[in-house]
């Protein structure tokens, strides 16, 4: 029978040479390898001392944005946690009351927002599908834990600052193309 | 009764004289069925005045082969021995479609993310399947505020397509009517006399024959996007009405109740405000079983569990 790919290999009983039978030569080959490696170049850094570069379009943490006026964008269409392939996004909706338009950009809101940062994959569907340009994947961490509750982060640990410099800039992760197309006048209305 | 012969979209069906060409391709089903916005069998006199169903006649008869000089819209034109009708077949009423999907996006406030019908509306299907990408129109938007009309139910006008749906539901199942259409031409608006409550036993089939969101229910308003939400067929015991609806349930939680839909959107019966809006605990309802929705629905995303 023909094998569908080439990486099988066909097993044997052959008997073992002299040298191989003695282990010893296999041993001093191994520990080769693993010395050679002391000298190389390290393959790990010292976080959180040192940090990696990270990519301009690096998905970590996810922020909720607000726009210029610092009305919060999300209006808790849902479209995030459908698209979300681990589910790990919930939310709960409420209406915006008479008083509270500064706080909230349109009718609708989210009351509650969550995010399970150990369902999470980090794919980045949730900033795609989002209609409000509301959510986005940041190039900040996700800090270590030791119990799995604190992974659950609500609307306090994910929403950005109101103050305009504290903010969290995303500009970088927008290519050329995605802003020359927020430029179209067409789009005014999600400015 | 005479049977007559059609041909739509190169399909041959045989229907009762008298019937509509929409009606004769149901009878077909599949993609030869136009879209409908207005027209609703169940209300008499529907239909004629979103244009979205509009098809081309290439034949008008056996007798008179002479092709139809307009686009007709088929939920108000009989059929006739030997027509031959073109809808997905003919570029020409393909372009139409577009046309009338840009045309009665106009006023549209495409506020879908906030909008309560989202996921279930004729209108989002409608511009999903022959929408542009953007708008032609620069032009600022007609608005109007939400307006309360009863305590149950909300009314959205920026969304309103003008379809009269609506209307005809409170002249042919309520007795009285205190809404219609105010104004002419651009102008014209759904409303009641000042905000006159409308507060009927049977008023409540209003939002489920909208074909927009612009009659939504008040109960379930923001409660959560439809599909997070999962339909259960139930029925009561119902003085009022036939008792059997459907449950759209969050967990153990009855968020909303409607009325069951066929495949065009179109309600099987109508049920009345008791079912709909004031019997949302478990023991109320009888629970037949999970209902069948499409493949494709959005109602049926990320239900990964049996």
């Amino acid at each position: 029978m023909q094998a569908l790919t080439n990486r099988s290999k066909i097993a044997s009983n052959k008997k073992m040479s002299f040298m191989e039978r003695i282990y010893f030569p296999a041993i001093v080959k191994g520990m080769f390898i693993t010395i050679r490696h002391f000298f190389g170049k390290k393959a790990t850094i010292n976080y959180p001392e040192q940090t990696r570069e990270f990519s301009q379009i690096y998905r970590g943490m996810h922020v909720l944005k607000r726009d210029d006026e610092g009305r919060e964008r999300c209006t808790a269409c849902g479209l995030c946690a459908v698209a979300c392939p681990a589910e790990a996004i919930t939310m709960v909706a409420a209406e915006r009351k008479s008083g509270e338009e500064n706080l909230y950009r349109e009718e609708k809101y989210a009351e509650v927002y969550e995010i399970n940062m150990l369902r999470c994959i980090f794919c980045g569907d949730c900033e795609e599908a989002c209609p409000k340009e509301a959510i986005f994947l940041t190039d900040r961490i996700v800090e270590s834990e030791y119990e799995r509750l604190p992974f659950i982060y609500g609307k306090d640990r994910l929403v950005e600052p109101v103050d305009l410099n504290l903010r969290i800039d995303i500009s970088a992760r927008q290519t050329e193309n995605v802003l020359k197309f927020k430029q179209n006048k067409r789009f005014a209305h999600n400015k | 009764m005479s049977l007559v012969k059609v041909t739509i979209d190169e399909i041959e069906v045989e229907v009762e004289a008298g019937t509509t060409i929409l009606n004769a391709a149901r009878k077909i089903g599949g993609n030869v069925v136009p879209p409908a916005m207005c027209y609703y069998s169940k209300l008499e006199g529907s239909g004629g005045k979103c244009r979205t169903c509009l098809v081309k006649v290439a034949q008008g008869s056996a007798k008179d082969p002479r092709p139809m000089p307009k686009l007709v819209p088929s939920c108000r034109t009989v059929v006739q021995n030997g027509m031959v009708v073109q809808n997905i077949t003919s570029p020409e009423v393909m372009e139409a479609r577009k046309a009338i999907t840009e045309f009665l996006l106009i006023n549209h406030p495409l506020d879908c993310p906030v909008c309560d019908q989202a996921g279930e509306c004729s209108l989002q299907d409608l511009s999903y399947a022959h929408g542009l990408a953007d708008t032609q129109t620069i032009e600022e938007r007609r608005t109007f505020a939400p307006i309360d009309i009863g305590d149950k139910i909300k009314l959205h006008m920026n969304r309103c397509i003008l379809c009269y749906r609506c209307v005809m539901v409170a002249d042919q199942l309520t007795d009285q009517r205190v809404h219609g259409v105010l104004g002419r031409g651009d102008h014209c608006e759904i409303s009641t006399y000042i905000t006159k409550a409308v507060d009927n036993d049977f008023s409540g089939n209003m939002i489920d024959v909208c074909p927009v969101g612009a009659l939504t229910d008040k109960t379930f308003r923001f409660k959560s996007r439809v599909w997070f939400t999962k339909p259960f067929d139930a029925h009561r015991d119902c003085p009022k009405c036939s008792g059997k609806v459907v449950l759209w349930m969050k967990g153990e939680e009855i968020l909303r109740v409607t009325g069951r839909k066929d495949k065009y959107g179109e309600l099987e019966v109508f049920i009345c405000n008791d079912c709909r809006f004031e019997h949302k605990e478990d023991k109320d309802w009888e629970v037949e079983g999970p209902r069948k929705i499409e493949r494709h629905s959005v109602i049926g995303q990320n239900h990964y569990e049996k």
